[in-house]
């Protein structure tokens, strides 16, 4: 039996909180408006409790679009919808699993895909490098990429560079019943009088990259992290929740789900200036017997803070989150092993651990910082 | 600062002294050994503060006395001493008992035990210094435990009830006794003085064990939970208002056997209700001129009564269902009125109705609204209720009506 639904459908934009808000938004409604076009109808709405967001933590919206209002009824009223016939992730990194705020766990991108659902991801990289970063599929699905990087600017702003429009091409590519190209382009069309915007649309069209999917394809090495939600005989009474004990960290809430880059630290060059641990804006540094900052990855949002404050010229680095497997804090493996460490170090930063050997400049090609406000060179600047 | 607090005269026996309700409910924070009070005036509940401050700069009391900048600041000043473990003490009237009403709502969810007082007075505009109960009633569905006094004496004892049961830890939920403006809070009348012995013996120390806000118990205390947590967090709401039916009932029983006042029951004061066929129910200090009329109307022969409610959260439904049940009709008087309710009554009406609904043989319930505003409720006021209650018996639906008295046309 099918799991398509011939009366609606229903999609979600799985975004960096803030950075993406805008930009998920505009998919979200545009996606409503265009399937007005053939006489659809539709209703676009963001998670509520997301809001207020946090820079980087997974945020959803979703547009479901219906062949009349009394179809859309069901889908009406809710936060969330439990199943999706499409997910967009405007971001390859949340592939390794979506964590929003407290409570909720780390769940699988594809979670409320539907069985030979789609999702639809932006990304530089190949189907199959960011499959190798996928949960386990339990159903089949489609892999969709999008081509483009994570488009990143801020609350107040939006980079206008076409992510919207390259999405909703894919996305007819994929759901044509739904939401047709012609119409995706007229409205784009109308909304921003540029062919070039149209052009994108069909960019996005053509050059998505379908990869089927089969149950069982993906990475088994991500973390589980999943909570039973207290009932009101085992709830602490007044409202009360346990804090955390100095030195503690928060069980039910990681936060490394938040990072599209993270800090890798070249312990050779450190000068123990304390900067990184004084900047941050996570308790996310530990300080070794050595007098090192160690960032404890399961606390890291990668806001890029600590890159930015360092004096030293490469020694924390912000690298793409996607190229690790782990978690795992690293000052031990550069104690016991220098040389292999720093192999590391150059494997995944490529900067040399070295500071007599020169780098080549622009050593990441395509990602931004995740934090805007932390990255001078952006053009969208920072926002709060 | 502390102050240094005199040993009191005649410690150890009980005195009577000539006070107003006000000055009843200082001397029992006085009892109580409370530990932060705060104050912002707004007549009536600002009798208290001038008796309390009359006490501390008097040497008998030890309390910190805090004047905020406006009734807000007030109760959220003694809401977090409350989660620090300090016994605290809190009151307003009228529109300044609304200016509070944020930090009123939060403090019986976070389910802090503050002890309050409600001076009842008319809501601004127009003005009146007068009582109404509209004030107090207003927090009737935030979780706050409701009493209402009718005499000095009973505002003293109730207010020691009110720390003995709000602290208790099945409860742990604010309480606000109601009293009404000029004819308690201001009206001195005699009142006995309990010994602190007695006293101690009655209320135990406050502890809020491990939910004590303290560097060395790590708590978070009120955080965002959405819908998540929500319905839990009202459910274990409702079920400690649920159990301070009986908290208050085992706290009676004590107060009773310690201090030989508090009458049979808890929650309720039947006055002539043996033989009554028509009653009036009501709570405050209109029982009193309602006393007065049903005396004289037994004289010719009328066989009437009083039901006065001294609880109306948690509402006594199973008690209130029992003794009303007996007569052939009640007149409720409300001392409050419910825009666009049900009938166009009062607040109490509508509970009583709603309470009496599943009874196979109801009494017709009739509504009065009498005494806004402070009015007072005049004796021939008294006997056209009762005569309007009588007239309705045996007619369920003649109850369908709320009847003004005392106003001019």
């Amino acid at each position: 039996m099918s799991d398509v639904k011939e009366t609606s459908i229903t999609v979600e934009v799985v975004y960096r909180g803030i950075f993406q808000k805008t930009l998920a938004q505009r998919i979200c409604r545009s996606i409503v408006l265009a399937a007005r076009k053939r006489g659809h109808t539709g209703t676009a709405f963001a998670r509520y409790g997301d809001s207020p967001e946090r820079n980087g933590v997974p945020a959803k919206q979703f547009a479901v679009v219906a062949i009349n209002n009394l179809e859309l009824e069901a889908s009406m009223a809710k936060y969330e919808p439990a199943v999706v016939d499409v997910t967009i992730a405007v971001d390859d990194t949340l592939v390794k699993g979506v964590e929003s705020w407290a409570w909720y766990g780390r769940q699988p991108i594809w979670k409320p895909i539907r069985k030979d659902g789609f999702l639809l991801v932006t990304s530089t990289n190949t189907p199959d490098e960011v499959l190798a970063q996928t949960d386990t599929a339990l159903r089949p699905y489609t892999l969709v990429i999008v081509p483009g990087g994570a488009s990143f600017a801020g609350l107040w702003v939006f980079k206008d560079d076409h992510t919207d429009y390259r999405c909703l091409g894919a996305l007819a590519k994929v759901s044509p019943d739904w939401v047709r190209l012609e119409d995706v382009k007229a409205l784009i069309k109308e909304q921003t009088k540029d062919d070039g915007a149209v052009q994108s649309a069909q960019y996005g069209y053509d050059g998505a990259k379908l990869r089927p999917v089969k149950a069982g394809e993906g990475t088994s090495g991500h973390e589980v992290l999943q909570f039973e939600k207290p009932g009101w005989t085992t709830m602490r009474p007044g409202i009360i929740v346990n804090a955390r004990k100095p030195g503690e960290r928060n069980p039910q809430y990681k936060k490394y789900g938040a990072r599209t880059l993270r800090p890798v630290v070249n312990f050779d060059t450190c000068i123990k200036c304390t900067m990184c641990w004084l900047d941050r804006p996570d308790e996310c540094f530990e300080v070794t017997p050595e007098g090192h900052y160690e960032v404890v990855y399961q606390a890291c949002i990668g806001c890029g803070i600590c890159a930015q404050v360092c004096p030293v010229k490469d020694c924390i680095v912000m690298v793409d989150e996607l190229k690790f497997e782990d978690h795992e804090d690293k000052w031990q493996f550069w104690k016991k092993d220098h040389d292999g460490y720093n192999k590391w170090f150059e494997t995944k930063s490529g900067v040399s651990a070295n500071p007599q050997v020169r780098t080549p400049p622009a050593r990441q090609e395509g990602s931004g910082n995740a934090n805007p406000s932390a990255n001078p060179t952006s053009a969208s600047g920072g926002d709060d | 600062m502390a102050v240094q607090v005199k040993e009191r005269e005649h410690q150890d026996v009980e005195t009577e002294q000539l006070m107003s309700g006000c000055e009843a409910i200082a001397e029992a924070i006085r009892l109580a050994d409370v530990d932060v009070m705060a104050a912002y005036p707004i007549r009536p509940y600002d009798g208290v503060m001038q008796a309390a401050a009359k006490l501390i700069a008097n040497g008998k009391m030890d309390v910190e006395y805090i004047v905020a900048d406006g009734e807000h600041s007030q109760f959220e000043i003694v809401k977090h001493a409350c989660a620090v473990g300090s016994r605290v003490f809190v009151g307003s009237s009228g529109v300044g008992w609304f200016y509070a009403f944020e930090a009123i709502a939060v403090t019986a969810g976070l389910r802090l035990p503050v002890v309050a007082i409600c001076g009842n007075r008319a809501l601004d505009d127009p003005g009146a210094f007068g009582t109404e109960h509209n004030d107090s009633l207003a927090v009737r569905d935030l979780g706050w435990l409701l009493p209402w006094a009718e005499t000095a004496q009973e505002a003293m004892d109730l207010a020691l009830m009110a720390w003995r049961v709000g602290e208790d830890k099945r409860v742990s939920l604010p309480v606000a006794i109601g009293l009404d403006g000029a004819f308690l809070t201001h009206s001195q009348q005699i009142v006995k003085i309990p010994t602190q012995a007695a006293v101690n013996k009655f209320l135990p120390k406050f502890d809020l064990g491990d939910r004590l806000l303290h560097p060395d118990n790590p708590i978070t205390i009120a955080p965002q939970v959405d819908q998540d947590w929500l319905m839990e967090i009202r459910m274990q709401n409702d079920q400690a208002m649920r159990k301070a039916h009986d908290v208050i009932s085992e706290a009676h029983a004590h107060f009773k056997e310690l201090f030989g006042r508090g009458g049979d029951s808890p929650f309720l004061d039947e006055y002539m209700t043996d033989d009554a066929e028509y009653v009036v129910f009501g709570q405050g200090t209109l029982a009193l001129p309602m006393k007065v009329a049903i005396r004289r109307l037994r004289k010719e022969g009328h066989k009437v009564g009083l039901v006065r409610l001294k609880w109306f959260r948690p509402f006594p439904t199973q008690e209130i269902v029992k003794s009303l049940s007996r007569f052939k009709a009640v007149g409720v008087i409300d001392r409050d009125y419910s825009f666009g309710s049900p009938y166009y009554g009062g607040v109490l009406y509508n509970e009583v109705r709603s309470a009496l609904y599943s009874l196979d043989k109801r009494p017709t319930i009739v509504g009065f609204i009498a005494g806004l505003g402070g009015r007072e409720i005049e004796q021939p006021m008294a006997t056209d209720i009762f005569e309007k209650t009588k007239a309705a018996a045996g007619d369920i639906k003649s109850g369908d009506t709320c009847h003004w008295i005392g106003v001019r046309s």
